[in-house]
């Protein structure tokens, strides 16, 4: 944490939602719904990879939302409708006013990996947050080494963005490997948890960066076998979730040990949060 | 050309065995290949054999008068699959697809356990490689077992 983080003012837009416009709503899969909001005036907001915003449904409530890309001034955020909130913001169709606040938060460290092979590993809707990193590795895959996906769902029906994934596998620039936990013979992709996969994925471990996001198990796993495979804690990188309500470091809802997670995440390194996902209580 | 105990020895599953192990494992092993869609076994049969895969991909199906089949899991190059010619009933508790062209060294497991029944020192060696397999089999299991993409306590 900065010394001076008490001190720095919240980010202009954290404090008062701006209302933005619903322009498309496309289903994911049975429960997940990627939204693309434009604001009613001015330019909007651009986050970079990692961040997120506060997505407030009027009269409902507010909660914290990964953005999962973006288009000029436009905001994209996929969306699992998993409680009151999340089914109410999966449920606003074109023409819906919703609140934003943000964008907050850290971001995936894509200037630290220049160079270096990168290997992302995403579970379930943590594709979402990863994303826009993804698009960014693979639009600038020449300032990187191999970049590799390794991408993992319940079912061939809950992976998210099956055709941006086909589509990155067809042009090359990364590798991308998914898996489900379980599947009909009709599936003819892989079926097995997505940390195994990293035991045969290629990528330089004494000086690769790897990107994690998921269920809080699933990343325990998987940063167990990156470890396994080399590579140093301070080049694992995880997007933390936690019950982040003001999103500016004030209410503490979201604390994490010393830290707090909207304001000094979501993103950390696993040298950061090695001690903290030890303690069962946090 | 490539003998069988030459794979074996570049296979992880057989990493630092010592060459006349080797040499008696490749004494019954024989190289084998399964078109797309083949069937490698199935449940209920007798297992005896086990195959370390070098090309392609084999899916583990179980089956249900009601569900139809399932996978359970795909195994890959570099994956030993089926460790039921090991213990007792020998028989397969699953049945086995080729998804892809599938190349792969198969071991006649009646062989290997009469080896392992004259050389415990073998059979210690085998057990305990299966044993790390199974092991991890289970680990991965159990993360399954955790559904961890359900839906969780999310507002």
């Amino acid at each position: 944490m900065p010394a001076s983080a008490e001190l720095e003012a919240p980010p202009s837009g954290a404090m008062v939602p701006a209302p933005y416009l619903v322009r498309r709503r496309r289903r994911e899969t049975s429960d997940t719904w990627t939204l693309t909001l434009e604001p009613l005036s001015g330019e909007g907001i651009a986050p970079a990879p990692g961040q997120f915003t506060m997505l407030y449904v009027f009269g409902v409530g507010e909660v914290p939302i990964s953005v999962s890309g973006t288009d000029g001034g436009r905001l994209v955020h996929t969306v699992r409708a998993v409680g009151a909130v999340s089914a109410a913001i999966c449920a606003a169709k074109p023409g819906a006013v919703l609140g934003v606040r943000g964008p907050f938060g850290t971001v995936w460290p894509l200037r630290e990996a220049a160079g270096r092979d990168v290997v992302v590993v995403a579970g379930g809707v943590g594709l979402a947050p990863l994303r826009t990193a993804v698009r960014a590795l693979e639009r600038e895959h020449d300032d990187y080494g191999s970049v590799t996906l390794l991408y993992g769902g319940r079912t061939p029906g809950d992976l998210l963005f099956r055709g941006e994934l086909e589509q990155w596998r067809r042009r090359g620039r990364l590798a991308v490997e998914v898996t489900v936990d379980a599947a009909r013979p009709d599936w003819k992709g892989r079926v097995g948890v997505v940390p195994k996969l990293i035991e045969g994925a290629r990528f330089d471990p004494a000086s690769a960066v790897a990107l994690v996001c998921g269920p809080e198990i699933m990343m325990t796993f998987s940063v167990t076998a990156l470890l396994d495979r080399g590579l140093a804690p301070e080049r694992i990188h995880l997007s933390m979730e936690r019950n982040m309500r003001c999103a500016v470091g004030h209410c503490g809802h979201c604390q994490l040990g010393p830290t707090l997670v909207c304001r000094d995440g979501p993103v950390y390194s696993y040298e950061r949060l090695a001690e903290l996902m030890e303690v069962r209580e946090l | 050309m490539t003998t069988v105990a030459e794979l074996l020895t570049d296979a992880p599953f057989f990493a630092g065995l010592h060459p006349e192990t080797i040499e008696l494992i490749a004494g019954c092993a024989s190289n084998v290949q399964y078109e797309p869609g083949a069937l490698v076994f199935r449940e209920g049969e007798p297992a005896d054999a086990f195959y370390l895969l070098r090309h392609g991909t084999v899916s583990v199906e179980a089956y249900s008068a009601t569900g139809g089949p399932l996978v359970i899991e795909t195994l890959e190059a570099g994956d030993v699959l089926g460790w039921s010619w090991l213990f007792t009933p020998h028989r397969w508790h699953f049945d086995a697809h080729a998804l892809t062209a599938v190349r792969a060294t198969a071991f006649d497991g009646i062989c290997l356990r009469g080896k392992c029944d004259a050389d415990p020192a073998l059979g210690y060696e085998l057990v305990s490689r299966f044993a790390q397999t199974l092991i991890e089999r289970l680990q991965w299991t159990r993360l399954r077992l955790l559904d961890v993409y359900g839906h969780a306590g999310q507002r």
